[in-house]
C-alpha cells in the first residue's frame, strides 16, 4: 500500500554521536519496546497456567488444546479464512484490470473514477460499515416486498462488503507496478507478430505479477484482519473469528483468546514476511 | 497505443479498444457502484426518514434527524470529543514517528531493513489482537500493576479509562504515520543538509528550513492515515475505555444496532454530517501544508 | 597573488572502519589560487574536500583555514562554501531564495540581502531568474545557480566537488573558460576536485594529484605533466611510454638505464636512486620521433611499424623494438600535403629517437 523506496542519497556520512543522533536512538528503542512489549506479553501468557491469563505461573499447552477443541472458534476459523479467499480472489481481479483501464486509458470519467478509486481508502470504515448495513437491509426489504423473498445477511453480504474496499486497495499497488512498466515491451511483442490477447497473457501479466500478488496480499490481510466492516454486515447466523474474538473480549479476559490471538499474529507475520519477499523479487 | 493494420479500419479499430476498455473498467466500477455508491446514496436517503417505535424506518421525509444532531450537546459533545482524541493521537504519533522514521533512514542499509519489517509486522497485524494486548498489560491484576506493587504504590484501575483509550490509540496507529514519513524521508536528498550546513544554518534551523518542508507529503499522508481511523474507531474505545469514553463510533454503533429500539435515521444524518466534517478538515489540512511547496 | 596560505593541511588522515580513505596528507594552498586535486574516483580527493568543508572530521591531522585552526569546528561555522556535485539546490525555494539563504544564516539585515542576490545573479548571467524553481533550469544554470549561492557568502575559500560532471562536453568546456574567469574576477581560492586531466590542467594555477588517499605530487600543470614524479602521475595525466629496466650509471645530467631486453638508454632522474635498483623509463609519444636514417645519437633505437592510426592534427603510431617492448609514437601532421611518402605504412622499418632529457628514469 505504501510504496517504501530505498534511501536515494547517502545520508551523512558523519557519525559522531552527538547529542542529537543520541536522543534519536533512544526515541527509537523506545518506540520498538512500546511496539513489540504488548505482542511478546501476549504470546508469553498464551502459554501461561494463570486462568486469566494476566500473569505467569507456569508453563502450559492447555490452552491451545482447548481451542482446537473449540468448535464455535474453528468453525468461525473456518467462515473467515473463506471470507478472505473468495473476497481475495474477485478484488484482485476486478483491482488489476481496472488498474490496466486506469494506466492504459484516456477516457471520459477518469478523473471521476480516481476520485472514487480513492474514496474507499480515506472514508472512516464505520461510515462505509453502516452504509452497506442500511444499502443491504433496504435491498432486502425491497425484494421482500416486491417477490415475497425473504433474504438475510449471510457469509455472501460480508464477503461483497470486502471486496467492496478491497478493489481500491489492489488498484493502488498494481498501478504502481504499472507506472515502472515498460510499454517498448508490447511493442516488441507486437513487433513479433503477437496479438493483444497473446500480449496480456504473455507479456504484460507475467510483468506485472509481483504487483498483483502484492495487491492480492494485501487485499487478504485486510479482509482476515477487518472487524468494523464484519461487525456490521455479517448476518445473526454467521461467525466470524474478528467478531467472535471482539465478542468474547468483552465479556473477559482468557488464556484461549491469548492462544487464538498468538495464532493471529503468526498468520499476519507470515504474510508479512511473503509479501516482503514479493517485493524483494520485484527490485 | 498499438499499429494500425492496413486492412483495419479505423473506426473497427476504435470499437474494439472501446470494447476492451469496457471489459476493463466494467467488473470493478459496476462492483464500487453498487456496493459503495448506492450504499452512501441509501444513508442519505435514510437520514431524511422518520424512525417508527419499533426501530424500524418510516418513510417520510423530513430534517428532523439533523434538526437533532444541532440541538442536543450530546451529538456535539461527541464530535468534539472524537476530534481531540483525534488530534492528540496523530500529533503524539507523529512527534514520536517522525524521530523514528529518521532514525529508520539514518541507519546502515542492513540494519535498515530490519527496523523497517519490525514496523511492518504491526502494521499488518490485527487491530483487535493489538488492542487486546493492552487489555492483558493494563487489567487489574496485570503486569503494570504487578509492577507497581512492587514500588510500593496502591493498585491503579488502569482501564477502562481515556488514558488506556489514548495509549491504545497512539500503539495501534504508530505504524500507520511512521511508515509514510519513512517513505518520505528515504527521498530525501540528504546533501541538501550539507549544502545548508555548508551556507551557515545549524542542525535545528537546517530541520526546519529543509528537511521538514521537503518532508510534509509524508507528514500529512501519516497524519490522514492516523487521524481518520482513529476519529471513526469504536473498538479501542469500546474496549480500553467500557463505557466511560463515549465517541463517535461508540454512538454510531449504539444506534443502528444496540439503541432501544434503534434509530437509523439518526445514525445516518451523524454519519454523514461526520464524514462531511472529516473531509472539510482533511481538504483544509492539505491546502494548508502543501500550498507554499508544491 | 599574495603568498599568504588560504588552507594548511598537515598529516591529516581519514580512516573510514578499518579503511583508510585520505592518508597523512600535507597540503599548503595559497591565497587566491586556482587548485585542483586529481585524482582516479575513491583516491580520497572528495574526502578531503569534504573535510575542509566541515562534513567530515579528520581521524588525525590539522587543518587551518586562513590561519585558523579549524578542523574540530562544524561545516555552519566555518568560513568556506561548496558547489555541490549534485548542486543541491533547495527544491522547495526559488532560486533567488536558495542565494539568500546563505546570508540569511549569518543574518545580515534584509535590506542588504536583495542587492547582493541581484548581484550574484548578475555575476553568473541568470539576473531574469530569480523567481524561478530550480527544477525550471537546465543543468548549465543549475550550476550557476550553486555558484552564487556559494559565491554570495564572500567566502575564504569556495570548495568544488565535481562540479561540471553532470554536463555535456560543450557545456563543460564553456563552464570551464567560466569558472576561470569568475574565479580571477572574484580573486576567491578556489579548491576544485576532478577526475578530468583536462579540466584540471585547463583551469589551474596549481593540482595535486592523489591516489590511493596518498598525495602523489603537486606542481603547476606543466611540472605535472613535463616532470611527472612517479609512473602513476606520467600514467593518469596524458599518456606515456613506459620502459622498464635497472641503473647501470648515475651521471650529471643524464643516468643510464638498462631496459630488460639489454639496450642501454638515457635519461634524467627523478628523484633519488642507487646503481642496480629497478626503475621505470617513461617518455611522452609526441616526444618521440620516428625517422627513416639513424641520426648519430645514443637514444635511437631501430623499429618496425606496428599500426598506423591517422586522427588528422596527428599521426599515431605503434613500433616494436623487440619481442617485449612496443612504443606509441605521435607525428605531427606538418609536411607538406603533396608528399605522398609523408606517411608511415605498416611493417616499414625506421628509428625511434629522442632527446634524452625528455626521458624521465621514475623511481616509484
Amino acid at each position: 500500500m505504501i510504496d517504501v523506496p530505498v534511501p536515494a542519497s547517502r545520508p551523512p556520512s558523519d557519525t559522531r554521536s552527538t547529542i542529537g543522533r543520541r536522543l534519536l536512538g533512544l526515541n527509537a528503542w523506545l518506540t520498538y519496546i512500546f511496539l513489540y512489549a504488548p505482542i511478546v506479553i501476549l504470546v508469553l501468557f498464551s502459554f501461561t497456567t494463570d486462568t486469566f491469563g494476566v500473569r505467569w505461573t507456569g508453563f502450559t499447552l492447555d490452552w491451545y488444546v482447548r481451542l482446537a477443541r473449540d468448535t464455535r472458534m474453528i468453525n468461525a476459523t473456518i467462515n473467515t479464512l473463506w471470507v478472505a479467499l473468495v473476497a481475495t480472489i474477485i478484488s484482485t481481479v476486478c483491482g488489476t484490470l481496472l488498474a490496466l483501464a486506469m494506466e492504459r486509458y484516456r477516457f471520459r470519467g477518469r478523473n471521476g473514477m480516481d476520485a472514487l478509486l480513492y474514496l474507499p481508502i480515506v472514508i472512516p470504515e464505520i461510515v462505509m460499515a453502516l452504509a452497506l448495513l442500511a444499502f443491504f437491509s433496504f435491498a432486502f426489504g425491497l425484494l421482500e416486498s416486491l417477490t415475497g423473498i425473504k433474504l438475510r445477511m449471510n457469509i455472501w453480504t460480508v464477503i461483497i462488503s470486502h471486496v467492496a474496499f478491497c478493489i481500491s486497495f489492489v488498484v493502488v499497488v498494481v498501478r504502481a507496478s504499472l507506472k515502472g512498466f515498460d510499454m517498448r515491451l508490447e511493442e516488441a511483442g507486437a513487433d513479433l507478430g503477437a496479438d493483444p490477447q497473446t500480449i496480456f497473457w504473455r507479456i504484460t501479466l507475467p510483468l506485472i505479477m509481483p504487483g498483483v500478488i502484492g495487491g492480492a496480499l494485501l487485499a487478504f490481510t485486510l479482509s482476515l484482519d477487518d472487524f468494523i466492516i464484519s461487525f456490521f454486515t455479517v448476518g445473526p447466523g454467521t461467525n466470524l473469528l474478528p467478531v467472535e474474538v471482539y465478542g468474547r473480549v468483552k465479556r473477559a479476559i482468557t488464556p484461549s483468546i491469548n492462544a487464538i490471538s498468538t495464532i493471529m499474529l503468526l498468520v499476519s507475520m507470515t504474510l508479512v514476511f511473503l509479501s516482503q519477499f514479493v517485493q524483494r523479487q520485484r527490485d | 497505443m498499438t499499429v494500425v493494420a492496413p486492412d483495419e479500419t479505423p473506426l473497427a479499430q476504435q470499437r474494439q479498444q472501446r470494447l476492451r476498455l469496457w471489459l476493463l473498467l466494467a467488473p470493478g466500477a459496476l462492483w464500487l457502484f453498487f456496493f459503495f455508491v448506492l450504499p452512501l446514496l441509501i444513508v442519505m436517503l435514510y437520514s431524511f426518514a422518520t424512525p417508527g417505535p419499533t426501530g424500524n424506518v418510516i418513510w417520510q421525509f423530513n430534517f428532523d434527524s439533523y434538526i437533532t444532531l444541532v440541538g442536543k450537546d450530546l451529538y456535539f459533545n461527541a464530535y468534539y470529543r472524537s476530534l481531540w482524541v483525534g488530534i492528540q493521537t496523530t500529533v503524539i504519533c507523529l512527534l514520536v514517528g517522525y524521530p523514528l522514521a529518521l532514525y529508520m533512514t539514518l541507519a546502515e542499509p542492513k540494519q535498515r531493513n530490519l527496523l523497517l519489517f519490525l514496523v511492518l509486522i504491526p502494521f499488518w497485524t490485527n487491530f483487535l489482537v493489538r488492542t487486546y494486548a493492552w487489555m492483558i498489560i493494563l487489567s487489574n491484576n496485570g503486569l503494570i500493576n504487578d509492577l507497581l506493587q512492587m514500588l510500593g504504590f496502591a493498585k491503579q484501575l488502569l482501564y477502562p479509562s481515556a488514558g488506556a483509550v489514548l495509549v491504545g490509540l497512539i500503539y495501534g496507529n504508530l505504524p500507520f504515520m511512521v511508515l509514510p514519513l519513512y517513505a518520505s524521508l528515504a527521498r530525501f536528498d540528504f546533501t541538501l543538509m550539507e549544502a545548508s550546513a555548508d551556507l551557515g544554518a545549524g542542525r535545528w534551523r537546517s530541520f526546519w528550513r529543509i528537511m521538514f518542508p521537503l518532508t510534509v507529503p509524508g507528514v500529512v499522508a501519516g497524519s490522514v492515515l492516523v487521524f481518520i481511523p482513529t476519529v471513526g474507531q469504536f473498538v479501542v474505545s469500546d474496549l480500553l475505555g467500557g463505557s466511560k469514553v463515549d465517541l463517535l463510533g461508540n454512538l454510531l454503533q449504539r444506534l443502528f444496532t444496540r439503541s432501544n429500539p434503534p434509530n437509523w435515521p439518526l445514525g445516518s444524518a451523524l454519519a454523514l454530517v461526520f464524514m462531511f466534517v472529516l473531509t472539510v478538515i482533511v481538504i483544509i489540512y492539505f491546502r494548508t501544508t502543501t500550498e507554499e511547496d508544491r | 597573488m599574495t603568498n599568504a596560505s588560504a588552507v594548511v593541511l598537515q598529516q591529516v588522515t581519514k580512516r573510514f572502519q578499518n579503511v583508510t580513505a585520505v592518508d597523512a596528507i600535507d597540503l599548503d594552498i595559497r591565497d587566491g589560487e586556482f587548485f585542483s586535486m586529481l585524482g582516479p574516483s575513491g583516491c580520497g580527493k572528495t574526502t578531503t574536500l569534504r573535510m575542509i568543508a566541515g562534513f567530515e572530521f579528520p581521524s588525525s591531522g590539522v587543518i587551518s583555514l586562513a590561519g585558523a585552526q579549524v578542523e574540530k569546528i562544524p561545516a555552519h561555522l566555518r568560513n568556506v562554501n561548496t558547489v555541490f556535485q549534485s548542486y543541491a539546490l533547495f527544491p522547495h525555494m526559488t532560486v533567488a531564495e536558495n542565494i539568500a539563504f546563505g546570508l540569511e544564516m549569518k543574518n545580515v539585515p534584509r535590506a542588504d540581502i536583495k542587492p547582493r542576490v541581484d548581484a550574484a545573479l548578475a555575476m553568473v548571467q541568470l539576473s531574469n531568474y530569480g523567481t524561478r524553481r530550480p527544477k525550471q533550469l537546465s543543468g548549465g544554470q543549475q550550476q550557476r545557480v550553486a555558484l552564487a549561492r556559494a559565491l554570495v557568502n564572500r567566502p575564504k575559500v569556495l570548495l568544488l566537488d565535481e562540479p561540471l560532471g553532470a554536463l555535456d562536453l560543450k557545456l563543460r568546456k564553456e563552464m570551464q573558460i567560466e569558472l576561470k574567469r569568475l574565479q580571477q574576477e572574484v580573486g576567491i581560492t578556489f579548491i576544485y576536485v576532478t577526475h578530468d586531466q583536462e579540466e584540471a590542467l585547463t583551469m589551474s594555477d596549481r593540482i595535486a594529484v592523489m591516489n590511493q588517499g596518498k598525495l602523489l605530487q603537486v606542481g603547476s600543470p606543466t611540472e605535472i605533466y613535463e616532470r611527472p614524479s612517479s609512473r602513476f602521475v606520467a600514467d593518469f595525466i596524458g599518456e606515456a611510454n613506459f620502459i622498464d629496466g635497472h641503473v647501470i650509471d648515475i651521471g650529471a645530467p643524464y643516468c643510464t638505464v638498462r631496459a630488460s631486453n639489454g639496450l642501454e638508454l638515457q635519461g634524467i632522474l627523478q628523484g633519488a636512486t642507487t646503481v642496480g635498483a629497478a626503475v621505470t623509463i617513461a617518455i611522452r609519444p609526441e616526444k618521440l620521433r620516428l625517422t627513416v636514417q639513424s641520426p648519430d645519437n645514443v637514444s635511437t633505437l631501430a623499429a618496425k611499424v606496428e599500426q598506423v592510426v591517422y586522427i588528422g592534427s596527428d599521426t599515431r603510431l605503434t613500433v616494436r623494438l623487440s619481442d617485449t617492448i612496443t612504443l606509441d609514437v605521435w607525428e605531427q601532421n606538418n609536411r607538406s600535403t603533396l608528399d605522398r611518402d609523408a606517411y608511415w605504412q605498416r611493417g616499414e622499418q625506421g628509428f625511434v629517437t629522442w632527446n634524452p632529457d625528455n626521458a624521465l628514469i621514475l623511481t616509484a
